[in-house]
């Protein structure tokens, strides 16, 4: 663990002394991001912005956050970019594997209990923050968040990312309990559109999708079909 | 009392031993005035783009070792497969040491499918090897090719994300190229003028970055045909002499002219130590 702790420090040394190459270059990419999942009665609707960001500069303007982990089980991610997306490609084949030895499609929980493992089994090296939302036939539509550190608990809405400290407020007092789908498609749109016009790691398009027994019905919002309010 | 020696079986990936002893080294070596041999970087504009047929792979040819250029024509586009190549930005060694691995297993792997490889497969290679050494091997690739399903584009930067784009930018020069690209990219273009984009990409990467000069390297890959074009274009031709500074025989005149006839008295030979 020694060796483990110098490490950081030698890495930092030798990317400052080239003036060549400017320091996003050696910054580690990172999905800023504003992240958010709502439950209703028969599925959830999901949604991500889609800014990557190496330092100041950002890398990827069009980022797809929203991953399929199974037919009707999705995951966004917010956090570094290689740890989620290394951790999303695990997870996946592990629910693959476990639903064809079931021969039936994986449970929610399921899924974002292999989340749980590698996030808090590996919590000292990684840093990913993923909600994991799907439908499945036993307890319908559900929504886990698996924050930075390893946590598991199920809620029925819920938001992450460096841009949803600037939407709990709004989230607090607009959640309502069964809310239709296309109530929880306005609601999400809202949040996100809010987050991005306040956080600088988060903007480019909106991707929204809503998952159901009836399959994955997937949009993007581009930047005039965005929601507007007064101050913008 | 017994003592218990508990032998540690060597552990796979990087050995930092030497972190501590090289910061010592250098330390003294600052006290007297010198500095210790820079990691030689491809300082780089690389570029890739999608268009109607396939896909185009554009770098520049300069690799520095810090304020220096060390090589004023090296090449940045790697081999991975007949349907795939690699630009690499970053170490000029790691990004060489990991194509050609990544190029070796996916060969065999090719063999073993029966298939043409997939870039899909090059890129899930490449970006769970450099996961597992936590962005340590400092390769920032763009990977293109043609394959069974169309022409692939993905960005792959050194701790191990990708993005799959229809245009991508890396390297110290890749905000210039970017510009370029962000005002003229349009989906579906003609080879020529795909072409043309990616010359004038990697062109205002080279004049627009200290890091990246040279020449113009381009890579077309359609299904069927590749075109590995080096140098696409001699954007910095070395200049030609005006002048000459050497005097031609006679611009002195002789005065007058004495011969000496030397005898050779003694011959010796002293032997050198060359070990």
């Amino acid at each position: 663990m020694a060796a483990a702790t110098m490490m950081p420090y030698f890495g930092q040394q030798m990317s400052s002394k080239s003036e060549l190459v400017p320091d996003w270059t050696s910054q580690e990419v990172s999905t800023g991001t504003t992240i958010m999942a709502v439950e209703y009665d028969g599925g959830v609707v999901i949604g991500a912005d889609s800014r990557t960001t190496t330092g100041a500069y950002i890398a990827n303007r069009v980022t797809d956050k929203l991953t399929p982990i199974h037919d009707r089980i999705f995951c966004c991610r917010s956090g570094s970019a290689a740890d989620t997306q290394a951790i999303a490609d695990v997870v996946t084949y592990q629910l693959g594997f476990h639903s064809i030895e079931l021969d039936e499609p994986p449970l929610v929980e399921t899924a974002a209990n292999l989340f749980r493992a590698s996030c808090y089994r590996y919590r000292e090296e990684l840093t990913a923050g993923i909600l994991v939302a799907g439908w499945d036939r036993r307890k319908g539509g559900q929504v886990y968040c698996v924050p930075i550190g390893g946590m598991l608990v199920r809620q029925p809405v819920s938001v992450g990312g460096s841009g949803s400290s600037y939407i709990y407020g709004f989230m607090d007092s607009n959640y309502k309990t069964s809310m239709t789908k296309d109530q929880c498609l306005e609601l999400t749109a809202s949040a996100l559109s809010l987050a991005m016009e306040r956080d600088g790691s988060s903007g480019g398009v909106v991707r929204l999708a809503s998952i159901s027994e009836d399959g994955v019905e997937r949009r993007v919002l581009l930047g005039d079909q965005l929601p507007k309010f007064s101050t913008h | 009392m017994a003592t218990l020696v508990i032998s540690q079986s060597p552990v796979g990936g990087f050995s930092f031993e030497n972190c501590k002893r090289n910061a010592v080294l250098e330390g003294e070596a600052n006290k007297v005035g010198c500095s210790l041999p820079a990691a030689r970087k491809t300082g780089t504009t690389i570029c890739g783009v999608v268009f109607k047929d396939g896909v185009i792979l554009g770098a520049d040819t300069r690799a520095t070792e810090g304020m220096i250029v060390a090589d004023k024509n090296c090449s940045k586009i790697h081999y991975i497969s007949p349907n795939i190549y690699c630009c690499g930005a970053g170490t000029a060694a790691d990004t060489e040491m990991t194509t050609q691995i990544i190029s070796s297993n996916l060969e065999l792997h090719a063999l073993s499918t029966g298939r043409l490889p997939r870039v899909a497969t090059a890129n899930r290679m490449l970006k769970q090897m450099l996961f597992r050494y936590q962005g340590y091997i400092g390769a920032a690739l763009v990977l293109g090719g043609m394959d069974c399903n169309g022409p692939h584009l993905y960005s792959i930067y050194p701790h191990g994300s990708t993005d799959k784009l229809p245009y991508v930018t890396m390297g110290s020069g890749s905000l210039a190229a970017m510009a370029v690209f962000e005002d003229r990219y349009k989906p579906d273009m003609e080879e020529e003028e795909a072409k043309r984009l990616v010359r004038d990409a990697i062109a205002a990467g080279i004049f627009n970055d200290l890091g990246s000069g040279s020449n113009i390297d381009l890579c077309v890959i359609t299904k069927g045909k590749l075109d590995y074009i080096r140098p696409h274009d001699e954007a910095n031709k070395k200049g030609v002499r005006t002048g000459d500074y050497k005097y031609k025989r006679g611009t002195t005149g002789v005065l007058s002219k004495t011969t000496l006839n030397l005898e050779v008295v003694e011959e010796t030979v002293q032997t050198m130590d060359t070990s």
